[in-house]
């Protein structure tokens, strides 16, 4: 067959030579490479405690904005949804009650707000397509879970704590964006 | 009619032959597609519409064989007629592009583009004619004009805000009901279409107002917020309704109609029935009868390809019925062990929440109550 790079050796079966026959040296060879790493530069961290920082262009676990008041910016416009091309958002829309303008930015919002973390693939349209900017990915993973129940994340898990009650919440899960 | 003189018009290097006193806009509309000039006031089912919104303005390079002297200035298409030889240019000319960008802009000045929270998103003619003909940014430096919300009667919204006083609602009352109760008051910047001192507006065909408006100013309450239309499947379907002639689509989503409007042509208008009369619906059709037991349903409703309503709905007849369970069929018999109701892990489409027969937009209550 005809060799399709030139990197290829034939196995030699020439004989050992002495100095081969021996094995001592091979092996302390073998163990000078080994304790030499020992002083070289570790590539790898302690990850729980410590983490390595994101690439900017990161695209995590989603998160729902609020806005400088605290008033939630998704107004289920169904952008993210329509945009997505894993199908794994929805949403059911309200009407903002006179009384709940401390609440919701717009005369419409979310009353609920899903997504199935199995199904999203992490591409980031539905940040692209949200003309609110109520929706982003953060610097975070989807954490693990036993169950599959425990992937569908509703509103409690993706929105954003409120910047005027819990401030320090707020700038750890809006993290450097 | 048969004597009818027919007059031969060039659109766009396109000839055709029309009879005489049809306007520039229906020949174009008689060829179809991008030669037709859009048209947001202009509504060939209401008589007296049109002339007012000048999108719709087209240049005249030959007047008629006989005075081939081309038009001084771009002229409204939908109010001119069409003369022997007359030439005219709609988008091969750089003249009518520039100036429908221009009246984009006018239109645009005011209107508020909250269409993330409008229900007209998605089969809104101001959207796909700003996406089309208008620009990217706005030269206005002012506040906009603003109007508080408005209700006429108990099916209808206003958003006086979106408005861009096409008078098509105001035609529509006019022609469709015996009694018009509402009109445009004041002028200028402050004109606004209003009910004469708050009066319900109860007329068997007033919902018609709803479809013939050309952006989100006049909305069906009783669909107010509850979905968005590109996520709605569009079924043709009929009933035996005493009062209009009960052909209408339904917007479905499973199982449930979360609106039902008059049928709509490729130009947004309403489309005739089998007797050649404009097919308006009335209200107990469009906003009573929530039901799929109401209606029979005749197929699947076609909607342009480029539309972002069809946007994952497929053409033919798949997804009118429910897909047959293979489970079974190709497990020897045998049940699935392990299922997953998706009604236990997502708390959106819960089965007793039936957001399409609550009256008006859903509140905060309407969630809660079925929380504890």
């Amino acid at each position: 067959m005809q060799a399709l790079t030139n990197r290829s050796q034939g196995v030699s079966r020439k004989p050992m030579s002495f100095m081969e026959r021996l094995y001592i040296p091979a092996i302390l060879k073998g163990m000078a490479i080994t304790f030499s790493h020992i002083f070289k530069k570790k590539p790898t961290i302690r990850y729980p405690e410590q983490k390595r920082p994101f690439s900017p262009v990161f695209r995590g676990l989603h998160v729902l904005n609020r806005d400088e008041e605290g008033r939630e910016r998704c107004t289920a416009c169904g952008l993210c949804a329509v945009a997505c091309p894993a199908e794994a958002i929805t949403m059911e829309a309200a009407e903002r009650l006179p009384n709940e303008e401390h609440l919701y930015r717009e005369e419409k919002y979310a009353a609920k707000y899903e997504i199935n973390m199995l199904r999203c693939i992490f591409c980031g349209l539905c940040e692209e397509a949200c003309p609110k900017d109520a929706i982003y990915l953060s610097e975070t993973f989807a954490p693990a879970n036993y169950t599959r129940k425990g992937f569908v994340y509703g509103k409690e898990e993706l929105l954003i704590p409120d910047p005027k009650t819990n401030p320090e919440g707020y700038a750890a899960a809006k993290g450097s964006k | 009619m048969s004597e009818q003189q027919l007059f031969k018009v060039t659109i766009d290097n396109i000839t055709i032959e029309v009879p005489a006193g049809t306007t520039i806009l229906n020949a174009a509309r008689k060829i179809g597609g991008d030669v037709a000039p859009p048209a947001m006031c202009y509504y060939s089912k209401l008589e007296g519409s049109g002339g007012k919104c000048r999108t719709c303005l087209v240049e005249v390079s030959k007047g008629s064989e006989k005075d081939p002297r081309p038009m001084p200035k771009l002229v409204a298409s939908c109010r001119t007629t069409v003369m022997d030889g007359m030439e005219v240019k709609n988008i091969t000319s750089e003249k009518v592009i520039d100036a429908r960008a221009g009246v984009v802009e006018f239109l645009l000045l005011n209107h508020p583009l909250d269409c993330p929270i409008c229900d007209q998103a998605g089969e809104c003619h101001l959207q796909d004619l700003s996406y089309e003909h208008g620009k990217e940014g706005t030269r206005y430096e002012f506040q906009r004009r603003t109007f508080k919300k408005h209700d006429l009667g108990p099916y209808i919204q206003l958003h006086m805000t979106r408005c861009i006083l096409c008078y098509r609602c105001v035609f529509t009352a006019d022609q469709l009901t015996k009694k018009r109760e509402h009109g445009v008051l004041d002028r200028g910047d402050h004109a606004e279409i209003a009910t004469f001192i708050e009066k319900s507006l109860d007329n068997d065909f007033i919902g018609n107002v709803i479809d013939v408006c050309p952006v989100g100013a006049l909305t069906d309450k009783t669909f107010r917020f509850k979905n968005r239309v590109w996520f709605l499947k569009p079924v043709d379907a009929h009933r035996d309704c005493p009062t209009c002639s009960g052909k209408v689509t339904l917007w479905n989503r499973g199982d449930e109609v979360f609106r039902v409007t008059a049928r709509k042509d490729e130009w947004g208008e309403v489309e005739n029935t089998e007797d050649g009369k404009p097919g308006w619906i009335c209200n107990t059709c469009r906003f009573e009868k929530k039901k799929t037991s109401d209606w029979v349903i005749e197929g699947p409703r076609m909607i342009n390809r480029h539309s972002v309503i069809s946007q994952g709905h497929y053409a033919g007849k798949i997804g009118m019925h429910k897909p047959t369970e293979t489970f079974e069929a190709v497990n020897d018999g045998r049940k699935p062990q392990l299922l997953m109701d998706i009604h236990s892990v997502s708390e959106v489409n819960k089965p007793e929440v039936q957001l399409s027969l609550i009256d008006g937009p859903a509140h905060s209550q309407v969630f809660n109550q079925n929380k504890d």
